[in-house]
Parts: C-alpha cells; sequence; structure tokens
C-alpha cells in the first residue's frame, strides 16, 4: 500500500481548526518554525480511506483465533471499550479537585479492592503501564525495602531460565544482578540447585506460576520457604493469571509482589503493543514503600493517599491508564466471582483439549501431567524435512489464524506456545487442530511449500536481514 | 453470566472425555491443595444493562469537558480533537491486535507505525523515532538511563522547570543504575538558568533535560542552551501540538527528544492512556542504545515493500538482563490516534492550532490583568500557558469557578509548597472568547 506521505497533495486538507476569535498574539520570529515539517496533506476522506486499507491488512482478535501463547488473546468485550469513553470517563483531567471526579476514585477504589480479593495481597497501585511496567515497580519495591533494612548485601535476583526477557531485564534495571536458575525434568524450578544458589545476596526470585511452559510450579511452597529463608522476597509475574483465578491466590502461596497484565486476564485489547495496564499488589509490609498515590476511601470519600512512607516515589505521570482501568473493572463486574473462575477453568479445559488433541500430531515436552492456561508444543522432529518451527507457523497464516507464539520459553527447542484462552469454543479448536495435522503431513509430504510459506498474506515473507542492514526507519 | 465462554454442557462433555478426566477440576491437582481456594469473594456476575447502569453512574459524579470549560493544563491538555480520530481507530482490526510478530499479517500496525515514527522525526526535527513508550514520564527516565548507558557517566542535570512528575518518575528510575540527579534553577523570567547550567556540567555529567514549553508555559532558550552543552547529551521533554509553531528542537541541536503525545488527538482520560515518544538523532551506533520497539522498510520475497519490526537485538526478549530497557507491550494504539490526528490537520492545521494556542493564552493574560487580581509571575515568551499570582483566595476562586461551568487553573502550591497563590493557567483551541468572558466576569465578582 502507499504511504500516507506518498498520497499527500499540497493544499489537501482534511481538518479545519475552530476560527480565531480574540485578537491575535504575534509570537517573535526568533521562536518561529523555519520550514514547516513534512505532514500529510490530504482530505478527512483520503485519511479514513488510508488507515480503513490499513486496518484490513491486520490480523486480530476480532477476526479470528489468535492463540498466542502467554499473552491472553481472549475476546475484547465491547461493552467496556464503549463504558471506558463516556464522557465522564474520557474527558476528565488528572489535575481537577478529588470533589469533581468522585466517581473516577470511586471505580479505581473498587478496583483496588478487587484485585486484592483476587490475588490475596493486601494493598494495591494501579500505575503502572504494563506487564514489565509493573515488573519493574514491583522490583523497585522490593529493592526499597531491602535498602530500608539496611541490607545492602542483597544484589542477586533469581529468574528461571524459562522466564520472559522483561524478567531479567527489569531486574537490570533495578540494579541487580540476573541469576538464572535451571528448570528440571518436569519443567519446574530445580529445588536442589535453588537450594545451592541461595545466600545472603538473593534479594529475591521472580517466578511465572504456572510458568512458560503452562506447568504449574507444585513445589513452589518449598520454593517460598527456601528463598524466605534467607531474607529474600517472592515476585509473582502474574502474565499467567488467567489460569488460576478462583483457585489459588499467590498472596497465599507464599508471594509478596504480584503484577496483572490487566490487558491479558481482564479483557482489555491489546491496542496493536498497547496501552494495557499492570497494577502490583503487596502484602502489608511493602505497603509503605508503594508508588504514591494509592486510592484511599474515608468517610464515603474517596482521595488519593500520598501517605506511604517509604515511596519509591512514582513509575510515571498521573495515576495510571485509566481508561484501560474502567475496562477490567466493567470486565470483572459482568463476570463476577464466579465468572472470573469460570473463565480459568474453561482456559485450563481449552488448553488441555487442544494438548490432547494435538499430542497426536506433535511432541509435547513435560506432559505428563495436566496443562494449565496453554501448553508448549515441539516441531523438532521436523527438522529432518528441512521445517523450522517458523516455517510451521507461516503456514498457518495462509489457513486463516494467527500463529502461536514460536521459539519462547527459550528452553524448548522449535517450540510453539499454545494459548487457546477460554472465550473460544470447541469447534474453533477443532478446526485449529485440523489445520495442524494438515501442515504437519504437508511438512513431510512437501516442506516448501512451509519453507516459503505464507503464499496467500498481503506480503510475503519480509526480509529481517536487509531491514536491519539498511535501516530504513521513517520516509523521505 | 458469562456472554463471552462459549461452553455448553455437553462440549464440557465431550472435551472431558478426550482429555481423559473426570471433571474440570482435576485438571487443577497440581495446584497444592492445602492452597486452594473454590471462589472469589467478589459479588456475580452482572447483564450488560446493570453494568452500564451502575458506570454510566459513577462516570455522571465527574465533572467532564462536555459539560465544563478548562482553563487547566500541566500535562494533559483539553484540545479539538477531529471525529474522524476517534471513528478509525475504534476499528478492531487496530485495537484488537497485538505486537505485530507476525509481520505477514500485521502491515496494517507496522505501516502506521513507520508512519507515525516519520511524522515524528517531521515535528521534532529529529532523524530517528521509536514505535512509543508508555507515555511522557516514563520516556524521559529511559532517555536519562540510555544517556548514561551510552556515555558511561553518572550525573544528569535536569532543569528545575520540568513537570514536577516528570521529575519524581526520573528520580525513582535512576535508583538502580545509580545515577546522580542534579538540578539547574532557572531566573525571574521563568527561563533555565544559564549560569548554574553552567557552573554544574563536569567531566561526569552524562546530560542536560529541559522542557519546551516548560512546566510554567515558558518557552525556553534552546540554542543557548545546546551551547553550554555541546559535550553532552542534550535531551528535549517537547509539546507535540506546539511544534507547528515552535522551532523543532533538532534544530537546535537536540539528541534526544521525548513527551507525551495526549495532545495530539487522544481524551484527557484523567491522564492515561496516551504514549511516549522517543526520537533521537540520525546515528546508527546511538540508535543501538535506544529503547523500545522500532520498524523498518524491507521487502517481501517477491520484491514487494513492506514493514517489519527491526534492530531487535536491542531488545529484551533477546538480550535479556543487557537489553536497553525491559519494555515490552508499549502504547502502540495512542500513536495511531496521533497518526490520523496529524494526517487530518496537516502542517497548515498544526502550525494554525499553535497560532490559536498562543492568542487564546495571551487573550486571557490580557484580561486576567485588567481584573487587577493577577500579576504575571514570569516574564519570557510563553505558548498555551503562564503562571499568575493572585491576591485572591484561590480555593474560594476556584469554587466560583466550579460553581459556573468552569474548571479553573491548577493552584501550583498543591505541587510546590513556596508556590502560594501562584496559578497555571492555560486556554487552548477549545477555549472560546466567550468561555475566557465568563471566566473573567466570575472572577470580578468575587
Ligand atoms: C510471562 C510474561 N511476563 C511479562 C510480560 C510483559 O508484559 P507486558 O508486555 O505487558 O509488559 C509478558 C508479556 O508478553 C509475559 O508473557
Amino acid at each position: 500500500m502507499e504511504l500516507i506521505f506518498e498520497i499527500s497533495e499540497h493544499g489537501r486538507r482534511g481538518f479545519i481548526p475552530p476560527k480565531l476569535d480574540v485578537e491575535s498574539y504575534d509570537l517573535p520570529d526568533e521562536f518561529k518554525r523555519a520550514e514547516p515539517p513534512r505532514l500529510p496533506e490530504a482530505t478527512e476522506g483520503d485519511v479514513v480511506r488510508h488507515y480503513t486499507n490499513l486496518s484490513r491488512l491486520n490480523y486480530a482478535v476480532d477476526v479470528g483465533f489468535y492463540p498466542l501463547g502467554s499473552c491472553t488473546m481472549k475476546y475484547n468485550p465491547k461493552l467496556n471499550e464503549y463504558a471506558s469513553s463516556l464522557d465522564g470517563f474520557s474527558k476528565i483531567h488528572p489535575y481537577q479537585d478529588v470533589s469533581t471526579v468522585q466517581g473516577a476514585l470511586e471505580l479505581m477504589f473498587n478496583l483496588q479492592e478487587d484485585l486484592k480479593s483476587i490475588s490475596g495481597m493486601d494493598a494495591m497501585t494501579l500505575q503502572p503501564a504494563a506487564g514489565a511496567h509493573g515488573e519493574y515497580t514491583g522490583v523497585a519495591v522490593i529493592r526499597a525495602y531491602h535498602e530500608y533494612k539496611k541490607d545492602f548485601e542483597k544484589d542477586e535476583m533469581i529468574i528461571p531460565d524459562s522466564a520472559h526477557g522483561t524478567n531479567p531485564a527489569t531486574a537490570s534495571m533495578n540494579g541487580y544482578k540476573a541469576v538464572e536458575i535451571k528448570s528440571d525434568k518436569n519443567g519446574m524450578v530445580d529445588i536442589e540447585e535453588l537450594k545451592k544458589i541461595v545466600g545472603p545476596h538473593t534479594a529475591g526470585i521472580m517466578l511465572t506460576n504456572p510458568n512458560t511452559l503452562g506447568i504449574f510450579d507444585e513445589n513452589i511452597l518449598k520454593i517460598a520457604e527456601i528463598i524466605h529463608g534467607v531474607g529474600g522476597l517472592l515476585y509473582y509475574d502474574g502474565a499467567n493469571f488467567n489460569a488460576i483465578m478462583g483457585k489459588v491466590r499467590p498472596g497465599d502461596m507464599g508471594f509478596d509482589v504480584v503484577h496483572f497484565n490487566l490487558h491479558k486476564t481482564f479483557s482489555t485489547p491489546h491496542g496493536m503493543g498497547g496501552p494495557g495496564a499492570g497494577p502490583i499488589g503487596v502484602k502489608k509490609f511493602l505497603e509503605p514503600f508503594l508508588p504514591v498515590p494509592t486510592i484511599g476511601k474515608k468517610n464515603e470519600k474517596y482521595f488519593f493517599d500520598y501517605s506511604h512512607k517509604h515511596t519509591i516515589g512514582r513509575v510515571r505521570s498521573f495515576y495510571g491508564n485509566f481508561s484501560v482501568l474502567v475496562k477490567a473493572y466493567a470486565y470483572i463486574l459482568t463476570m463476577g466471582g464466579d465468572g472470573l473462575k469460570r473463565a480459568s477453568e474453561m482456559a485450563v479445559l481449552n488448553a488441555n483439549y487442544l494438548k490432547a488433541k494435538i499430542s497426536e500430531t506433535l511432541e509435547v515436552p513435560y506432559n505428563t501431567r495436566p496443562c494449565m492456561h496453554e501448553f508448549v508444543a515441539t516441531t523438532e522432529p521436523l527438522l529432518e524435512h528441512g521445517v523450522k518451527a517458523l516455517d510451521f507457523v507461516k503456514r498457518m497464516l495462509d489457513y486463516g489464524v494467527h500463529p502461536p507464539t514460536v521459539y519462547f520459553p527459550l528452553i524448548v527447542h522449535e517450540d510453539i506456545m499454545i494459548e487457546p484462552t477460554e472465550t473460544e469454543s470447541k469447534e474453533t479448536l477443532d478446526k485449529f487442530v485440523e489445520i495442524v495435522e494438515k501442515i504437519a503431513k504437508e511438512a513431510k509430504e512437501n516442506p516448501k511449500l512451509l519453507q516459503e510459506a505464507p503464499h496467500i498474506t498481503p506480503v510475503r515473507r519480509l526480509d529481517d536481514v536487509r531491514a536491519a542492514k539498511q535501516l530504513i526507519l521513517r520516509w523521505k | 453470566m458469562e456472554p463471552y465462554i462459549p461452553h455448553t454442557d455437553q462440549d464440557l462433555k465431550e472435551m472431558l472425555d478426550v482429555i481423559g478426566v473426570q471433571n474440570v477440576e482435576s485438571l487443577f491437582s497440581t495446584i497444592p491443595s492445602e492452597k486452594r481456594i473454590n471462589s472469589i469473594d467478589l459479588p456475580d456476575g452482572i447483564d450488560e444493562f446493570g453494568v452500564l447502569s451502575k458506570l454510566r453512574k459513577m462516570a455522571l459524579t465527574n465533572a467532564s469537558a462536555d459539560r465544563y470549560a478548562f482553563f487547566m493544563g500541566a500535562g494533559v491538555y483539553n484540545h479539538v480533537i477531529p471525529s474522524a480520530v476517534n471513528q478509525i481507530a475504534s476499528r478492531g482490526d487496530f485495537y484488537t491486535a497485538y505486537t505485530p510478530y507476525q509481520a505477514e499479517v500485521s502491515q496494517g500496525t507496522l505501516q502506521s507505525l513507520f508512519e507515525f515514527q516519520t511524522m515524528i522525526c517531521e515535528i521534532t526535527g529529529m532523524g530517528i523515532a521509536n514505535a512509543s513508550m508508555y507515555d511522557g514520564a516514563s520516556s524521559l527516565a529511559e532517555a536519562v538511563l540510555m544517556a548514561s548507558r551510552y556515555t558511561q557517566k553518572y550525573k544528569a542535570l535536569v532543569a528545575d522547570t520540568i513537570h514536577p512528575e516528570y521529575l519524581e518518575t526520573v528520580k525513582t528510575y535512576v535508583a538502580g543504575p545509580k545515577i546522580e540527579i542534579e538540578k539547574i534553577s532557572h531566573d525571574s523570567d521563568g527561563k533555565v538558568s544559564l549560569n548554574d547550567l553552567k557552573s554544574k556540567i563536569d567531566d561526569k555529567t552524562s546530560c542536560v533535560v529541559v522542557q519546551y514549553p516548560n512546566f510554567y508555559g515558558i518557552i525556553e532558550n534552546l540554542k543557548a542552551i545546546k551551547e553550554i552543552s555541546k559535550d553532552i547529551i542534550f535531551i528535549v521533554v517537547a509539546n507535540p501540538i506546539s511544534l507547528g509553531v515552535l522551532e523543532a528542537p533538532g534544530k537546535f541541536g537536540a539528541d534526544i527528544v521525548v513527551g507525551d503525545g495526549q495532545t495530539l488527538g487522544i481524551q484527557m482520560n484523567f491522564g492515561g492512556p496516551s504514549f511516549g515518544f522517543f526520537a533521537i538523532r540520525e546515528d546508527p551506533k546511538f540508535v543501538r542504545a535506544m529503547p523500545g520497539r522500532i520498524i523498518g522498510e524491507t521487502v517481501d520475497v517477491d520484491g514487494k515493500r513492506g514493514f517489519v519490526m527491526t534492530l531487535q537485538a536491542r531488545e529484551q526478549h533477546i538480550r535479556r538482563e543487557k537489553a536497553t530497557s525491559n519494555i515490552c507491550s508499549n502504547h502502540a494504539l495512542g500513536t495511531l490516534y496521533a497518526s490520523i490526528y496529524l494526517s487530518l490537520v496537516g502542517p497548515k492545521g498544526l502550525k494554525e492550532i499553535g497560532e490559536l494556542n498562543i492568542s487564546k493564552s495571551h487573550y486571557l493574560l490580557k484580561r486576567l490583568e485588567e481584573t487587577g487580581h493577577f500579576v504575571r509571575t514570569f516574564s519570557a515568551e510563553f505558548f498555551n500557558e503562564f503562571v499568575v499570582k493572585t491576591d485572591l483566595n484561590v480555593s474560594k476562586m476556584n469554587k466560583a469557578l466550579f460553581k459556573n461551568g468552569i474548571i479553573g487553573p491548577l493552584d501550583l502550591s498543591k505541587i510546590e509548597e513556596q508556590m502560594k497563590d501562584q496559578l497555571l493557567f492555560c486556554a487552548t483551541e477549545s477555549n472560546t472568547a466567550e468561555e475566557i468572558e465568563k471566566l473573567i466576569s466570575v472572577l470580578e465578582a468575587i
């Protein structure tokens, strides 16, 4: 498709600003821009067509099945979009007097309370803008706590080799050394290894449970004991919370800090990459370290609570991604406690059903017990036909489904990580299984079909190497 | 009540049979039984009408810009948004997609981000822009980290005229890598003190940070600041909507320009989400230290133009603990609002909107001065905000305004104690002459 700049014609306009109805003020020339920016010049109709046509090149949850592991691409309810667009939510300013935004604060307060109930934590902040931002905030809280206790020896954060890349990156940003712990033969944290590497330097451990293999780490209580035993804290990466609502709470498993991804578990849309929201919850003893402000309530009035004595400060401006919070709250109201529990149950059912079916075609490592909301399969045996996991999933594009996550977690070779979510029907899953079976057959009979896939998408396989070499990062 | 879950009893039975278990419960057997719970302590679900009634009630208790005139800015602004922006950005093919991991079915996202990167480069006068950060404050924090990473120097000079919440965010982020923050004071005209800046640059200094226009609305003298800070990284926090009229920071030799994109077609949303933008000078080495996703142009196997995420070896999913940042999800949807907005207004519109902001705010200042109750605090040129000191009782004044349908200025003493009786007023193209006259008449009646 043409770029918006390529359809631009000098003199066209898509919007006329309001007329000047006061006397004009002319800024001295020294401040004025010498050359105008080369922005597009197009009519409103041109712009609408351009972006509408762009949108049609996208695959999305509204289009079809999107089993992207670890990302929880569940259906995004329209009610939530509508609610967040109400003038009373979208056209309010973060600095207006609190007495004029009580409804907004009430919503945030209620959401804090609901997330506390769901996670078993004692205090929440809604400030972080994404999962990784929540991780950043949570680990900063842990660091502030150790420093408050004058425990300056603690400079290591333990992270499993199956962890998401944001975990070690977060540890580094907070000044910690990221120490990798191997997984055992069951895909869980190797307890013997853990005992060996913990010590006075251990500030904590960052865990995703269920982990990125979709396996619930059964030794979690033991892990908590070991980490707490050396004065470390447990961080819960809530990316996989969709598996456990109403079943178990991180707060009860020994975790001290938890983040949620509202754009995963609580159905807020992923927005081509964001915005999401990554609230964190902490145990009581960490509350004084939370970023300010949180939302408080006194005598039926809501207020911004700046009282956290040892606050790490702010991690962004204002209070959080408010309209994302509205959507998550609408979702919780709609689902209720019973519905959230059922969401987790059906998410886990769907994953186990797919696993049972797909394990007839592809190898599924660590397949000794039920998985949680997702599982990892491998196409490694197809390497002998010259077919890589990437080829396998690119072929899925020809069949009109979005591929699962590939090459993550790093501990399984040629892996594809499948997360169906609870909003997909048995029919959708059955169709997906058929596609996987078909592609597996094609891989053996006609590997070229996969190696050259996709064939019928708006563009075909793109040259990543060239992109990184030539570095064309803007239109000129 | 689960309108989003499709499973019938029959489905359930068939699926359990395939898995080979009796009931759903047994799928959770790996969770330690002593920690298991059976329910969540929350009310049961509500139907759509019920949810909407509840939320509408909450929304109605908020004083919003459809019913009130706003003279408040300070980082979030009530601008006019063309109707087409929200109409297009609400297409599910955009907002229900995720990060474009599969480029072949994400060209809509990728091309729009490539166009966005271009637009950010154009308005800031920079060479390279990424595909967004969370917000202005966290973008700035990441810029300060990048400056230290690149220079291996650990002292950052920050103007005390940047947004206070941006400064607080930076302070949080520098705690890990132990970067020292030193504040640069301002002169009585409201601009960064060049003398103070000059005296504080030493061989440990990585960067200097200024905001343009600054928190008090003042247009900083970027040229003079650059002359003093030639050997350190020059970071500018810019308000993008001002850059149709104000000279681009890139023209003054900025190394990094960051800021918040809310002013480009995004509702105030109580402060979020918007997006942060992050642009740098064109430099193939510098870009490798940059955080965030970057989109590049390439071709497919048939030679057709296409776009991909590139330079990913900087990022957490590949580089893990050595990544330039931990950022994964960004705020791409916000960039779509901005791209559509900038495409609609074009270069002429952006300039006109900037001029409107300048004229309206200067007219507002003039009318306020004429009441005899307001005196300007800083004398330098400003864009759409300014600080005045008042002899009126501030809380009484704001209450009177509110009663008359007006959200008044920001009381700066709420943010900085020593700013007693100082008000930060803002006027944009959305404030009509009628609103301004009404504001004045209410003030005169106090
Ligand atoms: C396991 C895990 N942790 C953390 C993250 C980071 O979350 P976000 O992208 O919202 O920053 C992700 C997201 O992809 C994830 O899958």
